[in-house]
């Protein structure tokens, strides 16, 4: 039996938020200097249904596969999945009434106003919800009165609500003068939060664990949760642990921007292999900056806007227990602080290295999981096709290596690669919405070697102009009858 | 052809990178002013 750790359970999740992406940080910003295109932004928001029956996102959830996706003529946007489900095979797309009502639940300081009319209507959703506690309903309290919400938003720099357009309600600041307490940063700590912890609850459901059985968390969620003295203080993971009612967990954060999972999955992988804990969650919270971030492309190109849902990520890390998928330790690729930061050097760093070190060529990997990011998303607005230019330089890689010839590259990238499905949600996309799918093909004995590689922009904080990343290789569980594979 | 030439050099995530334009153009005898990488997704 393997000495390393193993990813026993996965969750995926994606929230619907059209009514948030004036807030995302771009639609934010550009409404500021235009009013006029929140009219333009509403008319070219999707419909809950819209968005469920989207390829990608019908992808991002389990219910397609990556294969299926590349048979699916593009625009996807107008091809929609017949009959898609909501209820994903690896997580739940959760509607923005029901996600108003997390967000209320998550909310420990009364930042968030509801109407008593809308608190009713998301009552009576969150009671349905396979993924609310009682203790949700309880936080829901009765609501807040028209007026006491309009004046809060003419006089108190509270933000509106809308739900389908209607004002429903307003977000608190909880301080006047300190920057990291204004509606808009707690917002965006809030709908992470609320966001983190469905994707945890939906995992322990997934694991048929109870709350108590976790010992640690680890989120690498993109927010900064802080006060003026201590801006991104953190445990972002504590928070959600709470809200998720495990009592015998606590937990911390870790940041490396996009490249942030594979860190945290590292990271929690070798704090269980070393025995410090035993039932380690790592989770990401969806992101409220990135809703829109590409509404420019999709408005010019007149397509919906598809940056409107937050997505969620959270996945169970144990010793091996004979079946699940390996994190191979011994495998890790890192970009070191000398290695340079041309693309060449950082495929070298994360890919080449990593495999070399456990005796795999770069042609012998069964499939390569880069930055996933939805082409559809990226592409409109001029920045190309993130995981195809990713396949194409670890290809020239193999042909410099002479692994494989030139003529081979577009092989390679199809049987090695993959397109993107994943919400531009930054963190999200960093390899592991295939993490899924790779989990179920090794089970099934369809899969033996999968390499995540995330990539991070550490120059974007400006205290390095360094680049970033880290993979690792995740393997088929040597404990599983070979027998079983097809 | 760039002896004299004052440059500010904007290098691209996926693509060449800030610090790697401002090698090549100090060594073609640029003044790079200012560099600085971004992340357009």
């Amino acid at each position: 039996m393997s000495t390393n750790p193993v990813v026993k359970a996965f969750a995926y999740l994606l929230v619907h938020t059209p009514d948030f992406v004036r807030y995302g940080s771009k639609p934010h910003r550009e409404t500021g200097i235009d009013p006029d295109l929140h009219r333009q932004i509403a008319s070219h928001l999707r419909s809950f249904e819209e968005a469920v029956a989207y390829p990608p996102n019908q992808v991002f959830l389990g219910n397609l596969h990556p294969e299926d996706l590349a048979a699916i003529p593009e625009p996807w946007w107008k091809h929609p999945v017949k009959q898609a489900k909501a209820n994903g095979a690896y997580g739940d797309f959760v509607d923005q009434e029901a996600f108003y009502g997390f967000l209320k639940a998550a909310d420990l300081f009364d930042l968030v106003y509801l109407t008593p009319k809308f608190t009713q209507i998301v009552s009576n959703r969150l009671k349905q919800h396979h993924l609310s506690i009682p203790q949700d309903l309880e936080k829901l309290g009765t609501g807040k009165e028209l007026d006491k919400i309009e004046h809060a938003i003419e006089e108190q720099a509270s933000l509106p609500l809308y739900h389908m357009g209607e004002l429903v309600g307003s977000f608190q600041r909880h301080h006047e003068e300190d920057a990291s307490l204004q509606a808009h940063v707690l917002m965006e700590n809030l709908m992470t939060k609320a966001s983190g912890a469905i994707a945890v609850r939906s995992l322990l459901r997934r694991a048929g664990y109870t709350p108590d059985d976790a010992d640690y968390l680890i989120s690498c969620s993109e927010e900064a949760v802080g006060d003026r003295y201590n801006r991104g203080g953190g445990n972002m993971a504590k928070a959600v642990g709470e809200m998720c009612q495990m009592r015998f967990a606590t937990g911390s954060d870790t940041k490396a921007f996009c490249a942030g999972p594979i860190y945290a999955l590292v990271h929690g992988a070798s704090l269980v292999k070393a025995g410090v804990f035993e039932n380690l969650v790592v989770l990401g919270g969806g992101c409220l900056s990135k809703l829109g971030m590409k509404l420019s492309g999709h408005l010019k190109h007149d397509m919906p806007i598809l940056e409107d849902v937050l997505g969620g990520i959270a996945f169970l890390i144990t010793p091996d227990d004979g079946q699940s998928p390996v994190i191979r330790l011994d495998s890790v690729g890192k970009h070191n602080i000398g290695d340079g930061s041309n693309q060449q050097d950082i495929m070298k760093s994360l890919v080449v290295n990593p495999l070399e070190r456990v005796g795999l060529a770069l042609s012998k990997v069964d499939k390569i999981s880069t930055e996933l990011h939805n082409p559809e998303i990226t592409v409109p607005q001029g920045s190309g096709n993130v995981p195809l230019n990713n396949y194409k330089l670890m290809a020239a890689l193999a042909v410099m290596r002479g692994e494989i010839s030139r003529d081979d590259i577009s092989r390679f990238i199809e049987e090695r690669g993959m397109p993107g499905f994943s919400p531009t949600q930054g963190h999200i996309p960093a390899a592991v919405p295939y993490l899924g799918h790779a989990a179920e093909a090794m089970e099934q004995g369809k899969l033996n070697t999968a390499l995540f590689v995330a990539k991070g922009s550490l120059f974007l904080g400006r205290m390095s102009q360094l680049s970033d990343g880290m993979s690792f290789l995740l393997e088929r569980n040597p404990g599983l009858s070979y027998e079983k594979k097809a | 052809m760039f002896e004299g030439k004052y440059v500010v050099a904007l290098g691209e995530r996926d693509g060449v990178p800030g610090p790697a334009i401002e090698e090549i153009l100090t060594a073609a005898g640029a003044n790079v002013i200012s560099t600085v990488t971004e992340c357009f997704v």
